[in-house]
């Protein structure tokens, strides 16, 4: 397979079927997709579309059964044991035995970071996502918002080029979430990472993204790839202008159009 | 009506009382030592319930109560020395009104919120002390009072001079039974079940093996076991602590095995993207999440070591040991003797298991179940 110098990810009629006690469930079909390099991508979609199943294909979380799929240009299993990418889960999924700075240094740990380092890319890390004074806190002691930031720094410490993302504010509610999201595009701005963003909420997916892919379910597939037109730089207003609108309109057609043969 | 509910212990305690004074002296009339000072408890315990009648607020309420419920006790119980067996039942009633003021004053001193930590303390150690006190109080009351038979049940007060009239003897079993059978076998039971379960949770045939095959030896009768023991490793504390290793093994090694399987999907799939080994798995993630199985399993052995040691015993042993003594004196009707090793096992076994738990509540402070929520 022949990746451009500049292709983070890349996709070739890749299928993933599970088998299942009710016959076999196709999770993804035929999806080709291109990320490059700086991109935001947003994977947006009703639940069982395969939006997080493909994410976690890149991760190696999950094997493919057909198709081809490069991350970094080596197999997803490799990118993974060269520790190519820092995954967000849904959930915070901070260790309630280490404190925040300890649990940021979990991965520095495992990579076999020395002691100094640790402490520098904890403190940076910290200062990225504004929890700096926060890192001797225990993750209950902090509230939910805060524990899904410290997350992100976990996932930034070991300075992974991709970022992928699993609907990681999906269960904040909307003012942390706003604030979460400006935050986040600051963090990208700052950092130059690709980025890879599961959600299903159509303001977030217009708001962060350079591209949005809106797929559908049964079988899990991409329907749409809509280019953003919005500047890089957006402030929270962005979202009441026509532009924003207007690609809002066209991902909820899409999201409509992979339902209609349902109803 | 309210103020029934509330009173009402202080209150049937004054009419138990009234019925009491009425049915005066505290002995038989055949009683070879009789005691007159009846009225003057009588009226303690009247003046008691009147006066916390009159007050308001939990702690000078709870201060009369306790005053009122142990002077009258002491001094009753002090009445009994030369007859035993030969109380009246104006004895057993004041005995009772003493005991519901008690009762009340353990109720005044629940209603107490502590403002400091060590008055908090203080209540939390007074309120089981004053249970047990009284346990101990109709206990003595009841065996002496009533004349039942030392063979059946000494009285505290003969169970405690005997501990105190014996306490090498104690201190040797304790050393014999505790130091060396219960705490070795402990140790090492708990360790090789531990270390069995990280060997069951590497290697699948050992799992799909081992713990079925363990299931069913841990349902051996340990009555069983025991004389085997003795005939492998003989009559001192080795066989005992084998005993010992048997009980303890498989309840730390299934307990292990559940709690390897403790932690989440999620944390388990972020050590995978970390593309961590399974050492660095094991010794990061999914051993401190195994911690509250792996201590419910020392919980648990803690009690079980001290039974299994002190029935291995009963099998055969040197002249010294916990089980020994019971065994022994039981047949020589000592019967103080044997209660006395039973007080001595049940504070051991006490400490043991409130060493562990403090060292449960420094490693899992993190769990919900010691955070509280």
């Amino acid at each position: 397979m022949t990746a451009s110098s500049s292709s983070v990810v890349s996709a070739r009629k890749l299928g993933l079927t599970f088998e299942t006690n009710d016959g076999p469930v196709h999770a993804l079909s035929d999806v080709d997709l291109e990320v490059r390099k700086g991109d935001f991508i947003s994977f947006i979609g009703p639940s069982g579309c395969g939006k997080t199943t493909f994410l976690r294909v890149i991760a190696d979380l999950e094997k493919p059964t057909s198709g081809e799929i490069s991350v970094n240009g080596m197999t997803p299993e490799e990118a993974r044991k060269s520790r190519s990418y820092g995954y967000v889960f849904q959930a915070p999924a901070l260790y309630p035995w280490r404190t925040i700075e300890k649990n940021i240094a979990l991965p520095l740990e495992i990579m076999g970071h020395s002691t100094a380092e640790r402490a520098s890319r904890i403190e940076r890390t910290l200062d990225l996502v504004n929890l700096t004074g926060f890192g001797k806190k225990y993750p209950w002691q902090l509230s939910g918002g805060m524990q899904q930031r410290a997350s992100i720094a976990r996932a930034l410490a070991f300075d992974a080029d991709l970022l992928l993302m699993d609907e990681p504010f999906g269960a904040l509610d909307e003012i942390v979430r706003d604030h979460l999201n400006a935050q986040l595009l600051k963090l990208w701005a700052r950092t130059e990472k690709t980025i890879c963003f599961v959600t299903h909420s159509i303001p977030e997916a217009v708001y962060l993204s350079t591209r949005i892919v809106v797929m559908s379910p049964r079988p899990g597939r991409v329907t749409d790839v809509i280019e953003s037109t919005l500047p890089a730089e957006r402030p929270l207003e962005i979202r009441e202008t026509p532009e924003f609108l207007e690609i809002a309109h066209r991902v909820r057609e899409g999201l409509r159009a992979g339902h209609s043969y349902e109803e | 009506m309210k103020q029934l509910q509330r009173n009402w212990q202080p209150l049937l305690a004054g009419v138990i009382t009234a019925i009491a004074a009425a049915r005066l002296p505290l002995t038989l009339p055949e009683a070879a030592n009789p005691v007159q000072g009846g009225m003057t408890i009588a009226l303690v315990l009247l003046a008691a319930v009147t006066l916390m009648l009159t007050l308001e607020g939990p702690i000078p309420r709870a201060a009369v109560l306790f005053v009122g419920a142990h002077l009258p006790a002491a001094l009753l119980l002090a009445g009994l020395g030369g007859n035993e067996g030969q109380m009246s039942a104006a004895f057993f009633l004041m005995i009772a009104a003493s005991w519901l003021l008690a009762w009340a004053c353990v109720s005044e001193l629940s209603q107490i919120e502590p403002r400091s930590t060590a008055a908090g303390w203080f209540l939390r150690l007074l309120i089981p002390a004053i249970f047990g006190a009284w346990i101990l109080v109709i206990w003595e009351a009841a065996t002496r009072g009533a004349g039942i038979p030392f063979i059946l049940l000494p009285p505290p007060s003969a169970i405690a001079a005997r501990i105190a009239g014996s306490l090498p003897i104690l201190w040797a079993d304790v050393r014999q039974t505790i130091f060396k059978a219960v705490l070795i076998g402990y140790v090492i039971g708990c360790a090789a079940g531990f270390a069995v379960a990280i060997l069951a949770d590497r290697f699948a045939f050992l799992r799909r093996g081992l713990i079925p095959v363990g299931n069913m030896v841990s349902a051996l009768p340990i009555i069983g076991v025991a004389p085997i023991m003795v005939m492998w490793f003989g009559f001192d504390w080795q066989s005992k602590a084998a005993v010992v290793i048997i009980m303890t093994f498989f309840p730390m090694l299934v307990n292990t095995v559940a709690g390897l399987s403790a932690a989440g999907a999620m944390e388990r799939d972020l050590m995978r993207s970390y593309a961590s080994d399974y050492w660095q798995t094991l010794v990061k993630l999914r051993l401190p999440a195994a911690m509250p199985f792996i201590f419910n399993a020392l919980k648990i052995n803690s009690t079980l070591a001290l039974i299994g040691a002190i029935v291995a015993e009963f099998f055969g042993t040197p002249i010294v040991g916990m089980g020994f003594r019971i065994s022994t004196e039981i047949g020589r009707m000592n019967v103080d003797m044997v209660w006395a090793e039973i007080a001595v096992a049940a504070v051991a076994g006490s400490v043991f298991y409130g060493v562990v738990a403090l060292a449960e509540r420094a490693t899992t402070f993190w769990h919900p179940s010691i955070r509280g929520g």
